[in-house]
């Protein structure tokens, strides 16, 4: 067997489940069709730290998510990415909302959250003034946070990878097949560009390394299914070569539930303190406010089941909605054009509303960890020690392998260096060490050259505009990469050993620029690089 | 960290900044206590992409390319051996500073230097403007590459020698759009139409004539993008008409292939450096407010150019830049250190 354990899926589940897993000496890898980790529904959602109140008692969700809530603390100074408990609200417009409000409390204490308070209307607006005047009380939850989704995914991943975990990226697993002690998986390989010209070697990226070979196998004594909205295809691929199950009652079907958000402007990072939600119905939540943890404020979502588990598109009526339901909750909406940018995602909704996270009765060291929506998030953290324990049941149930502690294991990670708040002295420091910090390239959200060198260079490194943009934001903030994106391109092509027109927004064929200057190919390309050979030389003279 | 002391900051070196610091030479301010701070490595702002010509009819009498217009700015600057920092970004200007007689503390940085504390008795704001991006709109569709502003489709161009796109539909008929449609052309993409949802363009009528009509590219009056469509790269929009209260109309909805969509609908002054110091914003304009004498809600700090407003042409920025730096210049001289 080539591995131990494959698994399949780098969202914030599967990366979470291959941090835990690195602490045993195994073999793991973790498969990902898109360029870049985080790439799915984790890194589209609210970035909401649910208490755990509202998940229905007895249920998995309920189980994770308080535990998964309790450690987050913990686990963002271990890992080191963006946590903040800013506290949250549920907010009721009428009577009958107000029983559904202490229904939700007794909850609480059923989920073992602990007690929460119902404060009237005039208290939910003095602590939070934004508030509507319709507003006739409030459940207050101290516990409620708000998280980077990008950075606690990534920072999962990198520290997996730092403990030996591989990461095959733009890599789809297009079959499973069980074999007698394991699985076989296909992979279709989707070679990124940036590596054709590639004269440079050893890149933490490039997993494959200059493989250009497109189909590959692989096998794995254990496969762990985290492939988020695709997570049912692979299930009840397995389960229809089992012999005998009861095939038809153990296929699984994941309906893709699309949210759509809008993110407005820094000015409005501090609109609300809180996350501020209304009672939520059986499609969900429902749509919230509330500030990021980079202080923005964000609005949504919707819910839409869909179709194509892959139609991530925002449409003119869901944004509409969004921001109508929003604007109930508050006095006066944020002006429309302090929208500074919208987007989807979806939620991989199971018709049972809970988790599936077990090993698939017929075929041995087969874990499914499917139907991971809200609040899959704050569940992340307690995520990975659950799984391994069914990992560990498995192993020694089927004698598959030993699970035996690395004793090298480091959980410990840095994050990104972000300098957007650092004092002057801080980042005079910081210039002084590598004068790359004092290069500005984002100018809205302060992002230096040196930390987005950085954010290239590091393991699982950022290969895309998009990849940047989610670990050290750059073209997150207002301009939204108008002024930025040429720079951008240049300190990726240049990291990655590639051209720039190899630079891609997010992997695939999403190519930034036309291959080519038309009319006039080699020449306009050497002309490029030579121009860029001086600005460099020019550029250490004046140091 | 590194210090410097001068009479007069100015934040910029674009057009505006250019002009207000000979400005302020001019009117007897010692060029060694004038200090131009700019984050590009080079002076001139985006008129350095700007390499079509008709700037400077008014001030000139001539037609000159950005450029070349930047250029008899930057030779004047640099005559007159005023202080540069280039390829330095201000990061902020310390709200509690400049008041009771002390001077503003502007903090800047750059590869060299580290952070850079700078006391100024005055400040001239002249950071200029920045685009606004597809998120302002809020055009519902897919998130694909090949969507850009017009002006970093410029830069692009016009700069690096690179090629956003082939076949290319612009929104809005600003004045950039307007131009990046004809130099577009010139480089070989095939430029669709530009849609505008106004029922009027906002550009200059000589650049609908000249970058527009001479080329066959057709203006959609009153319609929009509704849609972006494309999973990976843009793969074509949906363009619609739409009512007297810019509703889209049913039954009007057009697909358009393209690779590319370009976004001309409107600049908004960029005003950060200027809220750090708490100067007063007007939402009306998204700049500071100012007085005749081109001084904010703060005493001793000035603004000029498309940092207070958006300006159609480059002549206007520069005059009230000259006024801007006449008053900094007077307001230096009557200064008291306590």
């Amino acid at each position: 067997m080539d591995y131990d354990i494959a698994i399949i899926g780098a969202g914030v589940t599967g990366s979470a489940i291959a941090r835990e897993l690195s602490k045993y000496a195994l073999k793991i890898c973790v498969i990902e069709a898109h360029s870049d980790v985080c790439e799915g529904t984790s890194k589209a959602n609210s970035g909401i730290v649910h208490a755990g109140f509202d998940a229905y008692p007895g249920s998995l969700k309920a189980k994770l998510n308080s535990k998964g809530a309790k450690k987050m603390e913990a686990m963002s100074q271990e890992l080191d990415f963006p946590f903040r408990r800013n506290g949250a609200m549920v907010v009721a417009f009428s009577e009958e909302e107000i029983s559904k409000l202490e229904k939700l409390a007794e909850q609480s204490i059923e989920n073992r959250v602990g007690e929460l308070k119902i404060i009237s209307g005039d208290e939910a607006r003095e602590l939070e003034p934004a508030l509507s005047e319709d507003i006739v009380a409030a459940l207050l939850i101290e516990q409620s946070g708000i998280v980077c989704p990008f950075n606690m995914t990534i920072a999962f991943a990198e520290n997996a990878v730092t403990n030996g975990v591989e990461f095959k990226l733009n890599s789809r697993v297009t079959d499973v097949k069980i074999e007698d002690s394991g699985y076989i998986l296909t992979i279709d390989y989707d070679p990124p560009a940036y590596f054709k010209n590639r004269q440079k070697k050893g890149f933490s990226h490039d997993s494959y390394d200059n493989s250009q070979d497109t189909r590959q196998k692989l096998s794995a004594t254990m496969v762990i299914n985290a492939a988020g909205v695709y997570g049912d295809l692979i299930h009840n691929q397995v389960v229809r070569q089992i012999a005998g199950a009861g095939k038809e009652d153990i296929l699984e079907e994941i309906t893709p539930r699309r949210g759509e958000y809008c993110l407005c402007d820094h000015e409005y990072g501090t609109f609300v303190q809180r996350t501020i939600f209304q009672v939520p119905t059986e499609l969900g939540k429902g749509v919230l406010v509330t500030p990021t943890v980079h202080w923005n404020l964000m609005i949504g979502p919707n819910a839409v089941d869909i179709d194509d588990k892959g139609d991530n598109i925002t449409t003119a009526e869901g944004l509409e909605e969004v921001l109508k339901k929003g604007a109930k909750s508050l006095k006066e909406m944020p002006a429309k054009n302090k929208i500074i940018t919208s987007f989807a995602g979806i939620r991989a909704h199971r018709p049972a509303d809970d988790f599936l996270i077990e090993e698939i009765n017929g075929a041995p060291g087969f874990i499914d960890v499917i139907g991971i929506e809200s609040p899959g998030l704050s569940c992340a953290p307690a995520m990975g020690e659950y799984v391994a324990e069914i990992v560990a049941r498995s192993a020694s149930e089927h004698n598959l392998f030993r699970m035996d502690r690395k004793p090298e294991w480091n959980g410990k990670r840095k994050g990104f260096t972000a300098l957007w708040d650092a004092a002057p002295e801080e980042r005079d420091k910081m210039v002084r060490e590598n004068p790359s910090y004092g290069q500005m390239i984002c100018r809205c959200e302060k992002v230096s050259k040196g930390e987005i060198e950085e954010a290239i260079n590091r393991p699982l490194g950022a290969t895309t505009l998009d990849g940047l943009k989610r670990r050290v934001r750059t073209g997150a903030g207002r301009c939204q990469e108008g002024f930025c994106t040429p720079k951008l391109l240049e300190i990726l092509a240049e990291n990655l050993d590639c051209t720039v027109e190899d630079i891609t927004k997010s992997g695939g064929k999403s190519f930034v620029l036309s291959e080519t200057f038309p009319g006039n190919t080699e020449e306009t390309m050497t002309l490029g690089n030579l121009s860029r050979g001086t600005e460099e030389v020019r550029g250490n003279e004046e140091i | 960290m590194k210090k410097y002391r001068v009479d007069i900051a100015v934040i910029g070196g674009g057009p505006a900044g250019l002009a207000a610091a000979v400005s302020a030479h001019e009117q007897g301010i010692r060029p060694s206590k004038i200090l131009i701070v700019e984050r590009d490595n080079v002076l001139g702002g985006i008129l350095n992409q700007c390499i079509h010509n008709g700037f400077g009819l008014h001030i000139f009498k001539e037609e000159l390319t950005g450029p070349e217009y930047a250029h008899r700015y930057i030779d004047m600057v640099e005559a007159s051996d005023i202080n540069l920092l280039l390829d330095t970004m201000v990061l902020n200007i310390d709200a509690g500073s400049g008041v009771h007689g002390t001077p503003y503390k502007i903090y800047a940085t750059s590869m060299k230097d580290g952070v850079i504390e700078i006391s100024a008795k005055a400040v001239i704001l002249a950071m200029g403007c920045r685009e606004r991006s597809r998120g302002a709109l809020n055009i519902p569709g897919t998130r694909p590459a090949g969507i850009y502003t017009a002006g970093t489709a410029q830069r692009l161009v016009n700069i690096e020698g690179k090629m956003p796109g082939k076949d290319i539909v612009i929104l809005g008929s600003g004045d950039i759009g307007l131009i990046m449609a004809r130099r577009l052309t010139f480089e070989g993409a095939k430029v669709h139409c530009v849609a505008e949802i106004q029922p009027k363009s906002g550009g200059l009528q000589r650049n609908i004539v000249q970058c527009l009509e001479d080329f066959n590219i057709p203006l959609l009056l009153s319609h929009t993008v509704t849609e972006i469509h494309g999973k990976d790269r843009v793969e074509g929009v949906t363009i619609t008409q739409v009512d007297e209260n810019l509703n889209p109309i049913d039954g009007t909805a057009e697909y358009r292939y393209c690779d590319t969509l370009l976004l001309s609908v409107g600049l908004i002054p960029e005003n950060e450096v200027s809220k750090t110091a708490e100067v007063k914003i007007l939402d009306s304009t998204g700049g500071p407010e100012v007085d005749e004498k081109s001084e904010t809600s703060r005493r001793g700090i000035f603004a000029c150019g498309n940092v207070v407003h958006v300006h159609d042409l480059v002549d206007h920025v520069t005059e009230q830049a000259y006024a801007a730096g006449r008053s900094a210049a007077e307001y230096v001289k009557n200064y008291r250190d306590f």
